[in-house]
């Protein structure tokens, strides 16, 4: 994925401010920003919730607002908010989510069967979406985005309200697709916790990004021990892109 | 990538089209059956106004006999094909307040980023709602049948159509109205100010000829009411006539909402964009 020099304002509050980055196959991103930090702005762009007015996103090549269809087939979204329809099932919920992207009856049932293998939700196929914990809602959401097996999955906030063991299972599972499939993940958060070694940091702050590079050349850029550190120090000086 | 292989993979073949529809519309009838409440209340409403208020007023109100009736048919079965409309009044609205519901929890997020045009999964969401107020339609019909509301047989069959025709116009209003809304609070305003106008205001529970008799500027906005010609399409449509001045207001309407609903539901130009710039609302 490709963002360029994409800005965004809500009447006169610039909420993104000339932001570029690229996002290569196979790597998992860490968008890293405080609330309000036009994190959720930048999905809704992406995904073409918004229009962009000013720069230009692609995904494997296709101009999201041009070629809408073409790019948004390749992308798997996990909302910040739950969008799952709770008074269906978890078959139901992952059948409409096929239809949606005109995936056939049986296609869509094989490929249910491997999505909830994945995230370990196979045995509850028949349960009501509203009867499962949070962690396997999020975790049924994330089945979800890969039905159409896309090769970039956005994930904003997907650990906010769960408890240790969910965010540690919810993010070990995104990482896998990362290290098997090769799928592209860009992850929004504000918890510096879930950002490993090998990943691509990016840090945004108030509509601007700070930083986009590993943890270790941000942890040298900034001075700093660790990556809350480095965070601080560098939210602290907005304007200091590394 | 050359432009035309770009093209050619954006494009989706006439079978992904129907399977997103079959997949929309069945979603639709699954909450549907989920929610036996919302059908027991839309049956209802108008069989409260067949049961009591027809009943009331059948010796207050006389119906002298004007197309397309050919008899002097009791005032229960004149207010029958209103009380149809209604139905697919009220379930256009419900439908569009969910769509403003689906807006603020984010599940009419998951229709809006699915990669086949939005104008079709806006059109497909719309086919699916009428679908259910037509068959909410019927069972007002089958129940009305005992209490003697009984139009010809080919009617049931001839009246299909016509509910299409004017689910469609009423689910596009909503559809329309729904991005409007900015939050669902809003949406009981909304309700108080079309709804209830829309329904008294037009043929549906009395003949125009009387309305002009009392007051001739209720009669001109009822003429200007689309709902009016809703109601028309379905009362000719019940005993096998067709009012082409019905059909064409309906059907104009039709394109004009939808057209409307599409282009507000469109990100770059639409009521929504327009909110968002305001407000950073969701869309």
């Amino acid at each position: 994925m490709a963002i360029e020099e994409v800005a965004y304002a809500y009447g006169r509050r610039q909420a993104l401010d000339r932001v570029s980055f690229t996002i290569p196959p196979g790597r998992f991103a860490v968008l890293l920003g405080l609330n309000g930090a036009g994190k959720s702005t930048l999905f809704q762009l992406i995904t073409r919730l918004f229009a962009t007015r000013q720069g230009t996103i692609r995904i494997f090549g296709h101009d999201v607002l041009r070629e809408a269809g073409a790019a948004l087939r390749r992308l798997g979204v996990v909302f910040q908010a739950r969008t799952l329809d709770l008074d269906l099932t978890v078959r139901q919920n992952l059948a409409y989510h096929a239809a949606l992207h005109g995936i056939g009856r049986s296609a869509a049932k094989m490929r249910a069967a491997e999505v909830l293998a994945r995230v370990d939700l196979a045995g509850r196929v028949s349960e009501r979406a509203r009867n499962l914990s949070g962690g396997q809602m999020r975790r049924l959401e994330i089945a979800r985005a890969l039905l159409h097996q896309p090769r970039l999955i956005l994930l904003d906030e997907p650990t906010v309200g769960l408890d240790i063991a969910a965010r540690a299972d919810i993010l070990a599972h995104v990482r896998d697709l990362v290290a098997n499939d090769g799928v592209a993940v860009l992850w929004a958060t504000h918890l510096v916790d879930e950002i490993a070694q090998d990943d691509q940091v990016l840090v945004l702050h108030q509509g601007r990004l700070l930083a986009d590079g590993r943890l270790d050349a941000l942890l040298a850029s900034t001075g700093a021990g660790d990556a809350e550190t480095a965070f601080r120090r560098l939210i602290e000086r907005p304007g200091a892109v590394p | 990538m050359s432009p035309e292989t770009s093209r050619r993979e954006a494009g989706f073949p006439l079978s992904a089209y129907l399977i997103c529809l079959q997949g929309i519309v069945g979603r639709e009838l699954l909450r549907f059956l989920h929610q036996r409440e919302r059908f027991v209340a839309a049956l209802v409403r108008p069989l409260v106004w067949l049961f009591i208020f027809a009943a009331g007023f059948r010796q207050v109100l006389g119906v002298s006999i004007i197309p397309p009736y050919t008899v002097y048919v009791l005032y229960e079965v004149y207010i029958t094909p209103g009380l149809l409309a209604m139905i697919q009044l009220f379930n256009g609205m419900q439908s569009s307040m969910s769509m403003v519901y689906d807006r603020e929890t984010g599940s009419m997020r998951t229709l809006l980023v699915s990669p086949l045009p939005r104008w079709f999964l806006l059109s497909s969401k719309l086919w699916a709602g009428t679908l259910v107020s037509v068959v909410q339609a019927y069972a007002f019909l089958a129940i009305a049948w005992f209490w003697g509301i009984e139009p010809p047989l080919w009617g049931y069959l001839a009246v299909l159509p016509a509910l299409f025709l004017s689910g469609l116009m009423l689910g596009a209003l909503g559809m329309l109205l729904s991005s409007l809304v900015r939050q669902l609070e809003n949406f009981a305003g909304v309700m108080n100010f079309l709804i209830f106008p829309m329904f008294f205001a037009s043929s549906a529970l009395y003949p125009l000829w009387r309305v002009r008799e009392s007051s001739p500027l209720l009669y001109r906005i009822c003429e200007l009411n689309p709902f009016t010609y809703a109601v028309e399409l379905i009362r000719f449509a019940l005993y096998l006539r067709v009012e082409p001045v019905a059909l064409a207001v309906v059907f104009g309407c039709t394109v004009l909402f939808m057209v409307g609903a599409v282009l507000a539901y469109d990100p770059a130009r639409g009521f929504l964009a327009r909110q968002q710039h305001d407000a950073g609302g969701h869309p």
